[in-house]
């Protein structure tokens, strides 16, 4: 009994054993191996994956709304429409009737007797009820046409677009569908005919807020969220340099530079909805700013950003170098002076990274804005920052939740304009850290 | 009974299938890092049973050359080994043999120590789990036992087995790291530097744990002291720039070295 | 004068004081500005700071106590029977004083003479320019209204003198002590370390901010409804708000529905991030070639950099439906919102999340101890499930923990794929609702300030606040103590 015990006894298990069993064990290892890498590449493929699925999602269903139907017609503005007198007024221009003048062109077009009432206002709805305002805004611009045939692109209704997209079911029974046989007919000899056709949608980055998809379009929530943009980049941009230089070089080891540092940690995780009842709470209810303004937008936003400057810039300030600031103190420089004159120079690309991937946070926060009122029907351009505005992220939440079909291609083109700010915005930060990253 | 020990004895010897007693034998091993060249034409014969040290200066590929024998230079994606190195006439460079069983049979032992952050028993237990060498928790309890015998610690530690690793002293930490290297069984020991981070008095006692670990296996240690090669091993080996300079018995080498580098360095001329 | 036209003058006045004590350092010395402490323009600096922190300080004081000040001088005249009627009417007079006030301020001298009169027709008078009132104001409403405006016009008066002349003397007594022996430079970097200290405290303020606003708002709220039936209240039923109505009449404030849809949906979100972001992490830190690394690792992270309200929105019209008529088939109903739909869209927001922190947790387990497995013949599954992971557990619960916070206080997607009915469900293929998703429908639209459905979004703002604050530092303290253990 002693042998077994001697000191080979473990070897001995491993010798012990049978050619077989080891192969054996040693097949099920790499099995297992095998297994786990699998994995984790599936782990890989499945986040690229819903990656692609998004992205072409989106793609699919928001590339049509850069483009808009619109009959091109000749109107006729003759004198008869504005008024008695010569030159007409002012008002006789803004109250003239520029609907029939539009459905006076549309009618020549497509053969339709005026007379008969039901084919007449089954024609007129083949219109955006945008029109008239289109025909004012030309007659304002150059009261000179009255009088004149002019050529004009006017907006088609909604339906009419669904079917030049081909998003329209013809095949539905003609009493549950949005456009009769009728209807479809004239449609398509105008589409054979050539005035009716797609044009690149200008009115999606100049229209404001609308019922009717047609004349909706991001350019008022592009305003806003620039006024916004502008306001993080005034508040958060100075406030969190200067956070981060007192914290990475003067700041003392107390008991407030913790509570400062636990502070800005804990709110870069604080959900970004809290930061919207702060704004409410504070900016709109204790000090009155008025409720929708870009300025209690910029500012909540710009808390949120801070802490991710402040992280940044403290990033880049602490991959300075000692050896630099030693050597500015060395020649007589106070620590003010080496850190302005050396540090923060050097620490630039960093912070200007930090700050653009910030910004593109803000830019696609959504939650905090929705609690300031910026949920709001903005048709006018705000012209200040306390004007009534919305944001970009927050049209698309109203146009994701708006009942009509047309604003669905619509909410996808809003997307995919606020993907392609994003992905200009990261880029631009990609390229500056690869460009000016140092190594020391 | 006996007689089971003798023939056991007699088929290692066998296997073995040298009569020299080489366990290890290296022939014109190249080690290649990207473009640079870390090992040229290394070529040795290193015997069972007992230690062999390799000595040189820092950076002149003796632990390089340490990592070969187990292959631990393959987790290194820019390293290239060209050569032949065998075990037991084994080629361990053959495609179709097994790294893992490799490195079953060639234990290694590091510079710092590096106990996993476990009970000092899983520590123990973590190979012979691994490798399924335990069939119940009773042989499991007698592999951890005998091992951390063999590697004097048993003693020490047998009243808190469920204790952290970590929380052990250095120079316990390093015995623990070679009762769990015992553990698996192995042929060869590689020991790199593996008193460079203790006290003199934990280095001690690790010296003599090697002294005594030598009569069941084949023990390779890299050190940076000389005194420490004199006293553990019995033959050594000097590298210098990526060239094994010279090799043979531990008393030659340092009262009648035949290479004047070797002379300049054990003379504390570089180094 | 304007507050905006003071604080320009202020500043401009700076200017005029920053030449000043650049030229009078200079003539100090006859042009040899090395003979001076500092450079000649810290000297322009320290008048400059003279000039224009102390006025803009008055400033700042002078804002925010005055308007306390007028008010109660405004109500110290108003009739016995407003002072004595409830709070509310109090508050309803002053406010009505105040739209009369904001409109007289636009008339006319002569105008705001006639009002004086009580024959005038006030209302009409202040319809005529824009200011629109509800009744005809009472007279004593209309003879507050030009007090609070000639205390108002006569405070703004003062502090524009006081304000310039505090600015000009200061400016004085800077330009005086401008000399070669000041040193102009420690006094003007003392100042600007005090405005860095003072920008770091913004971070303290907004923490301090966010408690005490939500706190006051919810106080008011359980003033309202007892905090045990908002706490523990199983119905969620707070009906809408009727304007003006502030009693307790409408609606039950249960807490539990909605915290039982924002836990339920966390759950499935991490049920779907943890594996595949710790698998993901794992395969990048042990596996993956740098190459490969490269690419993947930015592509998973655009998932951060993707705003939830795409997400949601993905959600919405994509995900939602496809969940629906693919249960359709297996016979299942699943409701296009539902626990599941927002659970997984909203775990594929958090798997960036969890792999990038997971990355660096597992990156910094020291290579020694893969060595050491490797060295005994682990193979690297082995390694990696017995050795890395276990060492890095704390680290990465840490990470868990962080990402079960976000998911917590997660709106977007909630709002537009979990559903808006609050219900107590253990079918994820249910709709249910979430703390965030209430917050948002009680607070859009229009508001009551007063009423308990718009006080409530506060109480759980601070339910949400509490939550997550306590996730955040306790994962922070986790992930803390990990990253000193192997530094």
């Amino acid at each position: 009994m002693t042998v077994e015990t001697a000191p080979m006894a473990t070897g001995t298990l491993i010798a012990s054993r049978s050619k077989q069993d080891i192969q054996a064990r040693i097949a099920k290892r790499y099995a297992a191996e095998r297994r786990f890498r699998a994995y984790g590449v599936s782990a890989i493929l499945f986040g690229i994956l819903f990656l692609v699925a998004l992205f072409s999602t989106i793609l699919v269903r928001g590339y049509s709304a850069f483009t808009q139907s619109a009959f091109t017609l000749d109107v006729n503005l003759d004198a008869g429409a504005f008024g008695s007198s010569s030159p007409p007024t002012e008002s006789d221009l803004l109250m003239a009737d520029y609907t029939k003048l539009a459905n006076r062109a549309l009618f020549q077009v497509l053969g339709v007797d005026p007379a008969n009432r039901a084919d007449a206002k089954a024609a007129a709805a083949l219109l955006s009820a945008n029109a008239d305002t289109q025909i004012r805004k030309a007659v304002l611009a150059d009261p000179s046409l009255i009088g004149k045939s002019v050529q004009l692109t006017l907006l088609a209704h909604g339906n009419v677009d669904s079917l030049m997209k081909g998003q329209f079911d013809r095949n539905i029974p003609e009493g549950r569908r949005q456009l009769s046989d009728k209807q479809l007919a004239w449609l398509d000899k105008a589409a054979e005919a050539g005035f009716l056709a797609k044009h690149f949608n200008t009115g999606l980055f100049t229209y404001g807020a609308s019922s009717k998809p047609e004349t909706a379009g991001v350019g008022v929530a592009l305003v806003g969220s620039l006024y916004m943009m502008l306001i993080v980049l005034l508040f958060a941009v100075p406030l969190g340099v200067a956070a981060a230089v007192y914290l990475e070089e003067f700041a003392p080891k107390n008991f407030l530079t913790d509570t400062i540092e636990v502070n800005i940690n804990n709110l870069a995780a604080v959900p970004s909805i809290v930061f919207g009842l702060l704004g409410l709470a504070i900016f709109i209810n204790f000090m009155g700013i008025p409720r929708s303004a870009s300025l209690v937008g910029g500012l909540v936003l710009a808390l949120m950003t801070l802490p991710t400057i402040i992280i940044a810039t403290r990033a880049a300030i602490s991959a300075v170098p000692p050896s630099i600031r030693e050597a500015a103190l060395g020649v007589g420089a106070s620590k003010m002076q080496s850190i302005t004159h050396h540090v923060l120079p050097l620490a630039v690309p960093g912070i200007l990274t930090g700050t653009i991937i910030g910004l593109a946070k803000a830019l696609g926060e959504t939650a905090p804005l929705l609690m300031i009122g910026m949920v709001a029907f903005v048709v006018e351009y705000p012209k200040t920052p306390i004007d009534a505005a919305t944001a970009l992220p927050v049209q698309i939440y109203m146009w994701a939740t708006a009942a009509e079909r047309g604003f669905v291609e619509r909410t996808a083109g809003a997307t995919l304009i606020l993907l392609a700010f994003l992905v200009c915005m990261n880029v631009t930060a990609v390229i500056l850290r690869r460009r000016y990253e140092r190594r020391w | 009974m006996l007689n089971v020990q003798t023939s056991e004895i007699e088929n290692r010897a066998v296997k073995l299938g040298t009569t020299d007693g080489t366990k290890v034998h290296a022939k014109d091993v190249n080690v290649y890092y990207g473009d640079k060249r870390a090992l040229f034409d290394v070529t040795v014969n290193i015997p069972d049973r007992s230690v062999t040290a390799f000595i040189g200066p820092s950076g002149c590929g003796k632990s390089t050359f340490l990592r070969c024998i187990n292959r631990m230079n393959d987790t290194i994606p820019i390293c290239r080994v060209t050569g032949k190195i065998t075990i037991d006439n084994e080629d361990i460079y053959d495609p179709s043999l097994d790294v893992v069983q490799l490195r079953a049979r060639v234990g290694m032992v590091f510079q710092k120590p590096n106990p996993f952050p476990k009970s000092i028993y899983e520590n123990v237990a973590y190979g012979p789990r691994i490798h399924g060498l335990a069939g119940t928790k009773a042989e499991l309890d007698h592999i951890v036992q005998t091992s951390l015998e063999k590697a004097a610690l048993w003693k020490e530690v047998k009243d808190r087995l469920n204790d952290p690793g970590t929380g052990l002293s250095g120079g316990q930490q390093q015995r623990l790291c070679i009762a769990r290297a015992v553990a698996v069984g192995p042929e060869v020991i590689l020991m790199d530097e593996p008193c460079s981070a203790l006290d003199p008095i934990a280095t001690a006692k690790v010296e003599e744990l090697i002294d005594e670990l030598k009569q069941n296996f084949c023990i390779i240690i890299v050190t940076h002291s000389m005194q420490q090669a004199a006293r553990v091993s019995q033959r050594t080996a000097f590298f210098h720039l990526g060239i094994l300079v010279e090799e043979g018995a531990t008393n030659d080498i340092f009262t009648n070295p035949t290479d004047k580098r070797t002379q300049d360095y054990i003379t504390g001329r570089f180094g | 004068m304007s507050t905006t036209i003071l604080v320009l003058i202020i500043l401009a006045l700076g200017v005029v004081g920053w030449v000043l004590g650049n030229w009078r350092a200079r003539t100090s010395v006859n042009g040899k500005t090395s003979a001076l402490h500092s450079r000649p323009g810290y000297y322009g600096a320290y008048v400059l700071l003279w000039t224009t922190l102390p006025a803009l300080l008055l400033l700042i004081l002078w804002s925010a106590i005055s308007p306390t000040v007028v008010s109660s001088m405004v109500s110290s005249r108003l009739p016995e029977t407003v002072l004595a009627g409830p709070e509310q009417t109090r508050a309803l007079t002053m406010s009505t004083i105040g739209m009369i006030e904001k409109g007289l301020s636009r008339l006319s001298s002569e105008e705001l003479d006639k009002t004086a009169d009580p024959a005038t027709d006030v209302k009409a008078l202040l319809l005529s320019k824009g200011v629109p009132l509800a009744v005809n104001p009472e007279p004593f409403a209309v003879d507050a209204a030009r007090f609070q405006l000639a205390v108002k016009n006569s405070s703004q008066l003062l502090l524009t003198a006081s304000a310039l002349g505090l600015s000009l003397f200061c400016m004085a007594f800077g330009f005086f002590q401008v000399g070669p022996k000041l040193r102009s430079r420690n006094a003007v970097e003392s100042v600007a370390l005090a405005g860095l200290l003072g920008c770091s405290m913004v971070a303290i303020l907004t923490t301090l901010g966010i408690v005490l606003s939500m706190l006051f708002e919810s106080i008011h709220f359980f003033s309202m409804v007892p905090i045990t039936d908002f706490l523990f209240g199983t119905v969620w039923d707070p009906r809408f708000s009727a304007a003006g109505a502030t009693n307790e009449a409408g609606g039950q404030f249960g807490l539990l529905p909605l915290l039982w849809g924002t836990l339920y949906i966390s759950l499935v979100a991490l049920l779907v991030a943890v594996p595949v972001g710790l698998f993901s992490a794992v395969y990048m830190s042990e596996y993956a070639s740098s190459k490969i690394r490269l690419t993947t690792k930015p592509l998973l992270e655009i998932l951060a950099g993707i705003p939830t309200i795409v997400y949601g929105f993905f959600a919405l019209i994509t995900f939602g439906p496809l969940l629906r008529d693919a249960g359709a088939l297996a016979g299942l109903s699943i409701s296009a919102t539902s626990v599941l739909t927002a659970g997984l869209i909203m775990g594929v927001m958090l798997i960036p999340f969890v792999s990038s922190l997971s990355d660096d947790i597992i990156n910094a387990v020291p290579q020694s101890l893969r060595e050491g497995s490797y060295g005994l013949g682990a193979t690297q599954s082995e390694t990696i499930k017995r050795v890395i992971l276990p060492a890095a557990l704390p680290g990465i619960v840490g990470a868990i923990l962080l990402a079960a916070s976000r998911a917590i206080g997660e709106t977007m997607i909630v709002v537009l794929a979990a559903g808006i009915a609050p219900n107590l469900t253990l079918n994820p293929f249910e709709p249910v609702t979430t703390i965030t998703v209430k917050i948002v429908s009680q607070l859009t639209g229009d508001l009551e300030f007063n009423s308990p459905q718009t006080l409530v979004a506060f109480a759980l703002g601070l339910t949400l606040f509490v939550f997550t604050l306590a996730l955040n530092i306790y994962a922070l303290y986790i992930v803390r103590k990990y990253r000193e253990q192997y530094e």
